[in-house]
């Protein structure tokens, strides 16, 4: 039964898109309405496997599925298998989950859309190859996932597709993606001669063999992969300019789901993380750096939308350093994916409600004041608001508050960094908050905004429930015991401070960022244009920390130059070598073909001269 | 001296000048004659060793260079007369376009 769902978890979103692109404009009326049901039906069977794996023991509840023998070549033996286990059963639920959830709130959104019916159609394909992601037994699938995801990442933020700044957009992605999809491709290769298999199971019972050395290289290959699907420094640039998509899929894709592919990624490697200490290092580099690198960004944005992608950059850059932290941090490094989905979910479609209320204005300097014009979308943005910053009680705090504890035990300092990162994060949303919801109004003439059509809202009061309640999850340990077969148990607290002065701590800083989003926001009227004489940091902020400029300059501009001089190396020196020959005989025949003057006479001395040669060479040879 | 030695010399004689006049003789006529004077001449050799080595086989070939030459003046005279009609001239030199 569980082999027949978990192949029916996948069939049915892919057959959704298959239905709905294949059957073109003859599915234009119903289309969208069946690419919303079949998540759901997913979403159903998710919740009936989940239900029936937790009636089973911890050894029962991973199941593989083989569906057939993708590649048979030699000694290279990679079946289409899946693996149905404790963290994939998680997964399942979130994809489908909240993937239902924005898919109706899409019905809504797109509604005037011409081209909505391919817009459901591209959702299906994501949901489709997300969750072939999450449940590939090998790497192989996995990367079959990972593609399908960055192909649908690329179709939706190009999705508007004639505004030169989304397709310029869905492009960037798209490169930079490939960036990490090269190290992860050069991971699986790495697996195949070191392993013989890219099966997680051999994967993981194998990693004691391989030195150590191989397993840094592994890690930090698998690192750059997750790097470029999950946004971290180096490969940031392209999230926020993938908030050029239609809300939705910001929600679904760039928030979510997709961009945590990269954790998921690393809390799947864990045995080769556990084997690599050097690489999980890198890992808390990269993570801290980028927990905080997003986090300055958020801070200084006035599109809300790319506040939002700052913050989710940032909560993923916590989710990456649980996931470093070893077994003290899988188990929350999931935890927190899980609560980010719902309340960055709940945000971004808070933020595609507010933009639709405001003729798709997206600055929030033209905001204020809508908490009494949108009252639904304010209470659940607010619930998503309460949870991300870590006010106690809301999910975001159970999950935040667990990952700097872990990373204070690790090193104090890791600790340290994880909660200025709450605190600036408590700064920037605070601060959205006051622009979108509060204060003058400050609205471009003509708009009226109004409450969204309660099929958007329902899935706002959904996902509101779940970003409070989110940390249920937590109660009795429940996460951390249901994935501790999995990943290992989390050590026993030893030494360093108690629990309750970290969330104390935690709490104290956020009260600060709060406090200072209020001095320099909140008590003072929002100028209508951004103030051009502000300090450098804020400059550099706006600017992303010059992210898309250090791009330009260490490899958009050495890669032009390569690419140029191959091109005329081409044009001079491979060129020449071939058409050398024919140019050279060219210039003798231009010489020799002189004597083709055209006077008869000068043919009948060349016949005669001939003659008389062919005569005398006769006579030499004869000669007695 | 053998008794051919007279007709050789004369066959020598005729396609020299036979030769000559086809190098340095404009005139497409004058050029044409002065082929089927070498033609004879080497006709004339033909017989004299026909003669010389008792067999008819050097006649004979004297016959199919006559039959050649009848051919080619047939060819040779049309083309000169095509020439002359579209040039209203017969010298070798000016129809010389066919060239690199």
């Amino acid at each position: 039964m569980v082999s027949t769902l978990v192949a029916l978890v996948i069939a049915l979103p892919l057959a959704g898109a298959a239905i709905l692109l294949v059957g073109g404009r003859l599915t234009d009326r119903w289309g969208p309405y069946l690419a919303t049901l079949l998540p759901i039906v997913s979403f159903v069977f998710a919740v009936i496997l989940f239900a029936h794996d937790l009636g089973q023991p911890d050894a029962g509840r991973s199941h593989t599925t083989h569906l057939w023998t993708w590649i048979d070549a030699g000694r290279l033996h990679v079946g289409a298998d899946l693996l149905y286990d404790q963290l994939s059963s998680l997964f399942l639920l979130l994809i489908t989950g909240v993937g239902s959830l924005i898919h109706i709130y899409s019905l809504g959104y797109m509604a005037h859309d011409p081209r909505r019916r391919r817009f459901f159609a591209y959702l299906n394909l994501f949901v489709a190859a997300m969750l072939t992601l999450v449940l590939a037994a090998n790497y192989l699938v996995l990367f079959l996932g990972w593609e399908g995801v960055g192909l649908a990442s690329y179709l939706l933020i190009g999705f508007w597709q004639h505004k030169p700044s989304a397709a310029a957009a869905a492009k960037k992605a798209f490169v930079m993606n490939r960036v990490g999809d090269m190290g992860l491709s050069l991971a699986i290769a790495l697996c195949f001669t070191t392993f013989g298999s890219t099966a997680f199971s051999v994967v993981n019972a194998g990693v004691g063999q391989a030195s150590e050395t191989r397993m840094t290289w592994l890690g930090l290959l698998l690192l750059l992969g997750a790097c470029g699907k999950s946004a971290q420094v180096p490969l940031q640039a392209w999230l926020l300019d993938a908030m050029e998509g239609p809300t939705p899929v910001s929600a679904l894709i760039h928030a979510a789901t997709m961009v945590t592919a990269g954790v998921y990624l690393m809390v799947r490697s864990h045995a080769i993380l556990d084997a690599a200490p050097g690489a999980r290092t890198a890992v808390v580099v990269v993570a801290v750096v980028t927990l905080l690198w997003g986090a300055i960004i958020g801070c200084a944005k006035d599109d809300i939308k790319k506040v939002l992608a700052g913050s989710t950059m940032s909560q993923i850059g916590y989710m990456m350093l649980a996931a470093g932290l070893g077994p003290a941090g899988y188990a929350f490094a999931i935890f927190h994916l899980l609560t980010h989905g719902f309340f960055k979910a709940n945000m971004f479609l808070g933020a595609g409600s507010v933009m639709h209320a405001m003729d798709d204005d997206i600055d929030m300097r033209r905001y204020g004041a809508l908490r009494t014009a949108m009252p639904v979308t304010f209470l659940t943005f607010a619930m998503g608001y309460l949870a991300i910053i870590g006010f106690p009680g809301f999910s975001g705090f159970w999950s935040k508050d667990k990952i700097i504890d872990a990373a204070w035990h690790e090193h104090w300092w890791i600790g340290a960094l994880a909660l200025v990162g709450a605190g600036i994060t408590a700064f920037y949303m605070t601060r959205l908050m006051l622009m979108t919801f509060f204060g003058q109004r400050r609205w471009a003439e003509g708009v009226h905004p109004h409450e969204s059509p309660k099929v958007m809202t329902g899935p706002l009061v959904a996902l509101a429930a779940l970003s409070v309640l989110g940390g249920v999850l937590l109660i009795g340990g429940w996460i951390q015991d249901y994935l501790a077969p999995l990943v290992g148990e989390p050590p026993k607290e030893s030494s360093g401070l108690p629990a309750w002065t970290i969330s104390v701590l935690a709490v104290v800083v956020v009260a600060i960022g709060v406090a200072f989003a209020w001095v320099l926001v909140g008590r003072r009227p929002v100028p209508a244009a951004a103030p051009t004489n502000v300090a450098w940091p804020v400059t550099v902020a706006r600017h992303d920390l010059y992210g898309d400029a250090i791009n330009d300059t260490f490899v958009v501009e050495p890669g032009r130059r390569l690419t140029d001089a191959v091109v005329q190396i081409d044009k001079y020196g491979v060129d020449g070598l071939l058409t050398g020959g024919p140019v050279a005989v060219g210039a003798f025949a231009g010489v020799f073909r002189q004597l083709q003057n055209g006077y008869v006479r000068s043919y009948a001395l060349s016949v005669l001269g001939g003659g008389l040669v062919v005569v005398l060479a006769l006579m030499v040879v004869n000669w007695q | 001296m053998s008794t051919v030695t007279p007709y050789l010399v004369l066959s020598a004689v005729l396609f020299t000048i036979g030769c000559t006049g086809v190098l340095i003789r404009r005139n497409a006529i004058v050029v044409f004659m002065c082929v089927e004077l070498m033609l004879n001449a080497g006709n004339l050799a033909l017989v004299a060793f026909s003669r010389l080595h008792g067999n008819l086989d050097g006649q004979v070939t004297a016959f199919f260079v006559m039959v050649v030459a009848a051919a080619e003046v047939v060819i040779g005279l049309a083309i000169i007369m095509t020439i002359f009609r579209t040039r209203r001239s017969a010298s070798v030199d000016e129809a010389s376009l066919l060239k690199w």
